[in-house]
Protein backbone atom coordinates (compact mmCIF):
# COMPACT_ATOMS: atom_id res chain seq x y z
CA UNK A 1 0.00 0.00 0.00
CA UNK A 2 1.02 3.35 -1.15
CA UNK A 3 1.76 6.34 1.77
CA UNK A 4 0.39 9.76 0.48
CA UNK A 5 2.78 12.31 1.66
CA UNK A 6 2.14 16.19 1.39
CA UNK A 7 3.91 19.08 1.27
CA UNK A 8 3.46 21.55 4.61
CA UNK A 9 5.57 24.19 3.28
CA UNK A 10 7.83 26.12 0.41
CA UNK A 11 9.86 28.70 0.38
CA UNK A 12 11.49 31.08 -2.32
CA UNK A 13 14.58 33.05 -2.17
CA UNK A 14 15.51 34.68 -5.83
CA UNK A 15 15.18 38.00 -7.51
CA UNK A 16 15.24 40.19 -4.21
CA UNK A 17 12.62 39.00 -2.62
CA UNK A 18 12.10 35.90 0.34
CA UNK A 19 8.46 34.26 0.23
CA UNK A 20 7.18 32.04 2.64
CA UNK A 21 3.94 29.57 1.22
CA UNK A 22 3.73 31.93 -1.75
CA UNK A 23 3.96 35.44 0.46
CA UNK A 24 6.54 37.54 0.60
CA UNK A 25 8.33 38.10 4.01
CA UNK A 26 11.12 40.19 2.09
CA UNK A 27 12.49 42.34 -0.53
CA UNK A 28 15.39 44.66 -0.81
CA UNK A 29 15.52 45.64 -4.41
CA UNK A 30 18.97 47.25 -6.30
CA UNK A 31 20.91 45.49 -3.91
CA UNK A 32 24.19 43.01 -4.54
CA UNK A 33 23.18 39.38 -3.29
CA UNK A 34 25.94 40.09 -0.68
CA UNK A 35 23.95 42.60 1.20
CA UNK A 36 20.43 41.41 0.41
CA UNK A 37 21.49 38.01 1.96
CA UNK A 38 22.56 39.37 4.69
CA UNK A 39 19.40 42.00 5.04
CA UNK A 40 17.23 39.13 4.76
CA UNK A 41 19.15 37.25 7.65
CA UNK A 42 18.63 40.27 9.87
CA UNK A 43 15.34 40.75 9.22
CA UNK A 44 14.32 37.15 9.75
CA UNK A 45 16.19 37.91 13.43
CA UNK A 46 18.20 34.14 13.34
CA UNK A 47 20.70 34.81 15.94
CA UNK A 48 23.40 32.64 14.76
CA UNK A 49 26.75 34.52 14.19
CA UNK A 50 28.51 31.44 12.31
CA UNK A 51 25.83 32.42 9.28
CA UNK A 52 28.85 35.70 8.36
CA UNK A 53 31.02 32.68 7.96
CA UNK A 54 29.56 30.48 5.57
CA UNK A 55 30.18 31.19 1.85
CA UNK A 56 27.57 32.27 -0.81
CA UNK A 57 25.52 29.15 -1.41
CA UNK A 58 25.59 27.87 2.36
CA UNK A 59 24.74 31.29 3.61
CA UNK A 60 21.65 30.78 1.11
CA UNK A 61 20.53 27.51 1.71
CA UNK A 62 20.53 27.73 5.31
CA UNK A 63 18.56 31.00 4.93
CA UNK A 64 15.95 29.06 3.08
CA UNK A 65 15.78 26.18 5.17
CA UNK A 66 16.03 27.91 8.63
CA UNK A 67 12.60 30.07 7.38
CA UNK A 68 10.79 26.62 6.81
CA UNK A 69 12.52 24.75 9.85
CA UNK A 70 11.63 27.86 12.31
CA UNK A 71 8.16 27.35 11.59
CA UNK A 72 8.23 23.55 12.26
CA UNK A 73 7.44 23.46 15.70
CA UNK A 74 10.74 21.76 16.53
CA UNK A 75 11.78 20.10 19.98
CA UNK A 76 14.98 21.20 20.39
CA UNK A 77 15.62 18.93 23.26
CA UNK A 78 14.75 15.59 20.44
CA UNK A 79 16.34 14.33 17.62
CA UNK A 80 14.85 15.86 14.28
CA UNK A 81 14.51 12.84 11.92
CA UNK A 82 14.01 15.29 9.13
CA UNK A 83 16.12 14.53 5.44
CA UNK A 84 17.40 16.83 3.38
CA UNK A 85 17.71 16.18 -0.09
CA UNK A 86 19.02 19.63 -2.19
CA UNK A 87 20.00 19.98 -5.41
CA UNK A 88 21.64 22.39 -7.85
CA UNK A 89 23.73 22.81 -11.18
CA UNK A 90 26.58 24.75 -10.26
CA UNK A 91 27.59 23.14 -7.31
CA UNK A 92 30.10 24.89 -5.61
CA UNK A 93 31.54 26.53 -8.18
CA UNK A 94 31.45 30.00 -7.09
CA UNK A 95 33.53 29.18 -4.14
CA UNK A 96 35.76 27.07 -5.80
CA UNK A 97 36.33 29.99 -8.32
CA UNK A 98 37.26 32.22 -4.90
CA UNK A 99 39.66 29.28 -3.70
CA UNK A 100 41.59 29.36 -7.49
CA UNK A 101 42.21 32.95 -7.40
CA UNK A 102 43.60 32.63 -4.06
CA UNK A 103 46.17 30.07 -5.23
CA UNK A 104 46.25 30.94 -9.01
CA UNK A 105 49.86 32.95 -8.20
CA UNK A 106 52.87 31.10 -6.90
CA UNK A 107 54.32 34.56 -5.69
CA UNK A 108 50.86 35.40 -3.72
CA UNK A 109 49.39 31.77 -2.65
CA UNK A 110 47.51 32.28 0.46
CA UNK A 111 44.80 29.81 0.27
CA UNK A 112 42.26 30.67 2.48
CA UNK A 113 41.20 27.77 4.56
CA UNK A 114 37.85 29.24 5.90
CA UNK A 115 37.06 29.56 1.79
CA UNK A 116 38.46 26.20 0.96
CA UNK A 117 36.29 24.55 3.65
CA UNK A 118 33.25 25.41 1.61
CA UNK A 119 34.57 23.83 -1.86
CA UNK A 120 32.36 21.58 -1.57
CA UNK A 121 27.94 21.89 -2.11
CA UNK A 122 27.05 19.71 0.51
CA UNK A 123 28.38 21.77 3.23
CA UNK A 124 25.32 23.38 3.45
CA UNK A 125 23.60 20.77 4.19
CA UNK A 126 25.70 20.10 7.73
CA UNK A 127 25.75 23.74 8.15
CA UNK A 128 21.63 23.43 8.84
CA UNK A 129 22.17 20.23 10.43
CA UNK A 130 24.18 21.76 12.67
CA UNK A 131 21.77 24.56 13.66
CA UNK A 132 18.91 22.12 14.10
CA UNK A 133 20.72 19.01 15.12
CA UNK A 134 19.89 16.96 12.51
CA UNK A 135 21.19 13.46 11.91
CA UNK A 136 19.49 12.58 9.52
CA UNK A 137 19.85 11.30 5.64
CA UNK A 138 21.30 14.00 3.68
CA UNK A 139 22.38 13.91 -0.22
CA UNK A 140 23.36 16.79 -2.29
CA UNK A 141 22.54 16.44 -6.39
CA UNK A 142 24.18 17.88 -9.26
CA UNK A 143 21.50 18.37 -12.19
CA UNK A 144 21.54 20.13 -15.80
CA UNK A 145 18.41 21.39 -14.20
CA UNK A 146 15.70 21.50 -11.54
CA UNK A 147 14.49 18.02 -11.14
CA UNK A 148 11.31 17.27 -9.89
CA UNK A 149 11.02 13.56 -10.90
CA UNK A 150 14.00 12.92 -9.25
CA UNK A 151 13.34 15.11 -5.65
CA UNK A 152 9.80 13.44 -5.82
CA UNK A 153 11.37 9.98 -6.11
CA UNK A 154 14.41 9.94 -4.01
CA UNK A 155 11.69 11.66 -0.68
CA UNK A 156 8.76 9.40 -1.25
CA UNK A 157 11.54 6.61 -0.87
CA UNK A 158 13.20 7.96 2.33
CA UNK A 159 9.41 8.46 3.66
CA UNK A 160 8.57 5.31 2.24
CA UNK A 161 11.39 3.20 4.18
CA UNK A 162 11.27 4.91 7.18
CA UNK A 163 14.37 6.87 6.49
CA UNK A 164 13.16 9.71 7.82
CA UNK A 165 9.90 11.14 9.60
CA UNK A 166 10.20 14.43 6.72
CA UNK A 167 12.29 15.62 4.14
CA UNK A 168 13.26 19.03 3.68
CA UNK A 169 14.43 19.27 -0.10
CA UNK A 170 14.65 21.71 -3.28
CA UNK A 171 16.84 23.27 -5.66
CA UNK A 172 19.87 26.26 -4.08
CA UNK A 173 21.77 27.53 -7.64
CA UNK A 174 24.10 30.30 -6.71
CA UNK A 175 26.74 31.25 -9.54
CA UNK A 176 27.96 34.73 -9.07
CA UNK A 177 24.89 37.35 -8.60
CA UNK A 178 22.36 34.86 -10.26
CA UNK A 179 21.08 32.58 -7.29
CA UNK A 180 17.72 30.89 -6.67
CA UNK A 181 16.40 29.06 -3.84
CA UNK A 182 13.29 26.95 -3.50
CA UNK A 183 12.79 24.31 -0.61
CA UNK A 184 9.49 22.67 0.47
CA UNK A 185 8.68 19.94 3.53
CA UNK A 186 7.45 16.75 2.78
CA UNK A 187 6.01 14.69 5.52
CA UNK A 188 2.25 12.95 6.46
CA UNK A 189 1.49 16.52 7.00
CA UNK A 190 0.39 19.82 5.22
CA UNK A 191 -2.64 20.37 2.37
CA UNK A 192 -0.80 20.38 -0.79
CA UNK A 193 -0.76 16.74 -2.10
CA UNK A 194 2.92 15.41 -2.69
CA UNK A 195 3.25 15.14 -6.25
CA UNK A 196 5.67 15.95 -9.40
CA UNK A 197 2.99 18.33 -11.21
CA UNK A 198 2.26 20.11 -7.47
CA UNK A 199 6.28 19.93 -7.07
CA UNK A 200 6.85 21.80 -10.31
CA UNK A 201 3.98 24.31 -9.82
CA UNK A 202 5.14 25.51 -6.43
CA UNK A 203 8.85 25.90 -8.24
CA UNK A 204 7.40 28.23 -10.61
CA UNK A 205 5.38 30.29 -8.49
CA UNK B 1 53.06 48.26 19.37
CA UNK B 2 49.25 50.10 20.01
CA UNK B 3 49.01 50.60 15.75
CA UNK B 4 49.79 46.75 15.28
CA UNK B 5 47.43 46.16 17.76
CA UNK B 6 44.76 47.80 16.20
CA UNK B 7 45.38 46.93 13.05
CA UNK B 8 45.30 43.04 14.30
CA UNK B 9 41.78 44.08 15.52
CA UNK B 10 40.49 45.58 12.12
CA UNK B 11 42.00 42.22 10.37
CA UNK B 12 40.49 39.86 12.64
CA UNK B 13 37.56 41.47 12.50
CA UNK B 14 37.28 41.15 8.25
CA UNK B 15 39.17 37.91 7.66
CA UNK B 16 37.25 36.52 10.54
CA UNK B 17 33.72 37.50 9.53
CA UNK B 18 32.99 38.83 12.98
CA UNK B 19 30.36 40.80 11.77
CA UNK B 20 28.52 42.18 15.14
CA UNK B 21 31.91 42.95 16.24
CA UNK B 22 33.75 46.26 16.46
CA UNK B 23 37.28 47.14 17.18
CA UNK B 24 35.96 48.43 20.34
CA UNK B 25 34.64 44.87 21.50
CA UNK B 26 38.23 43.28 21.63
CA UNK B 27 40.36 44.08 24.58
CA UNK B 28 43.99 43.55 24.30
CA UNK B 29 43.85 41.13 27.12
CA UNK B 30 40.74 39.19 25.74
CA UNK B 31 41.12 35.22 25.19
CA UNK B 32 40.81 34.81 21.28
CA UNK B 33 39.37 31.12 21.60
CA UNK B 34 37.24 29.66 24.65
CA UNK B 35 35.36 32.30 26.70
CA UNK B 36 36.68 35.45 25.01
CA UNK B 37 36.33 35.96 20.87
CA UNK B 38 35.02 31.84 20.76
CA UNK B 39 36.91 31.66 17.22
CA UNK B 40 36.82 27.79 16.09
CA UNK B 41 39.81 25.78 14.43
CA UNK B 42 39.35 26.90 11.20
CA UNK B 43 39.73 31.39 12.63
CA UNK B 44 42.89 28.91 14.06
CA UNK B 45 43.99 28.24 10.76
CA UNK B 46 43.02 31.23 8.86
CA UNK B 47 45.20 33.54 11.95
CA UNK B 48 47.87 31.29 10.85
CA UNK B 49 47.75 32.58 7.12
CA UNK B 50 47.54 35.85 7.99
CA UNK B 51 50.65 36.10 10.11
CA UNK B 52 52.44 34.42 7.04
CA UNK B 53 50.50 36.64 4.62
CA UNK B 54 50.89 39.82 6.35
CA UNK B 55 53.96 39.60 8.33
CA UNK B 56 55.94 37.35 6.92
CA UNK B 57 55.81 34.22 9.66
CA UNK B 58 55.45 30.89 8.94
CA UNK B 59 54.63 28.77 12.03
CA UNK B 60 55.78 25.72 11.33
CA UNK B 61 54.75 23.96 14.80
CA UNK B 62 51.03 24.20 15.19
CA UNK B 63 51.42 24.06 19.31
CA UNK B 64 53.26 27.38 18.92
CA UNK B 65 50.14 28.38 18.01
CA UNK B 66 48.34 27.92 21.06
CA UNK B 67 50.25 30.79 23.02
CA UNK B 68 50.84 32.96 20.05
CA UNK B 69 46.83 33.63 19.53
CA UNK B 70 46.16 33.07 23.24
CA UNK B 71 45.55 37.50 22.77
CA UNK B 72 45.74 40.60 20.66
CA UNK B 73 48.64 41.48 23.42
CA UNK B 74 50.64 37.90 22.60
CA UNK B 75 50.15 38.33 18.96
CA UNK B 76 50.96 41.79 19.10
CA UNK B 77 54.90 40.75 21.14
CA UNK B 78 55.01 37.73 18.57
CA UNK B 79 54.60 39.70 15.24
CA UNK B 80 57.05 42.49 16.71
CA UNK B 81 59.35 39.78 17.22
CA UNK B 82 59.48 37.87 14.60
CA UNK B 83 58.17 40.06 11.28
CA UNK B 84 59.65 40.09 7.76
CA UNK B 85 57.86 42.18 6.30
Amino acid sequence: MTTNYNISSYCHIKNHQVSLNGSVVFSEEHSSFSEFIKAAYKAQETKYPKFFKMDYLSKLAFLAADILLKNQSLDSEKENNIALVFSNKASSLDTDILHQKAIQHKDNYYPSPAVFVYTLPNICLGEISIKYKLYSENSFFIFERFSADHLFTYSTNLLDTNKAESVLCGWVELEGENYEAFLYMVSKEGAIEHNKQNIITLYNT
Amino acid sequence: MEDLKQELKENIIEQLNLEDMSVEDIADDDMLFGDGLALDSIDALELIVMLDKNYGIKLTDPKEGRAIFESINTMAAYITEHRSK
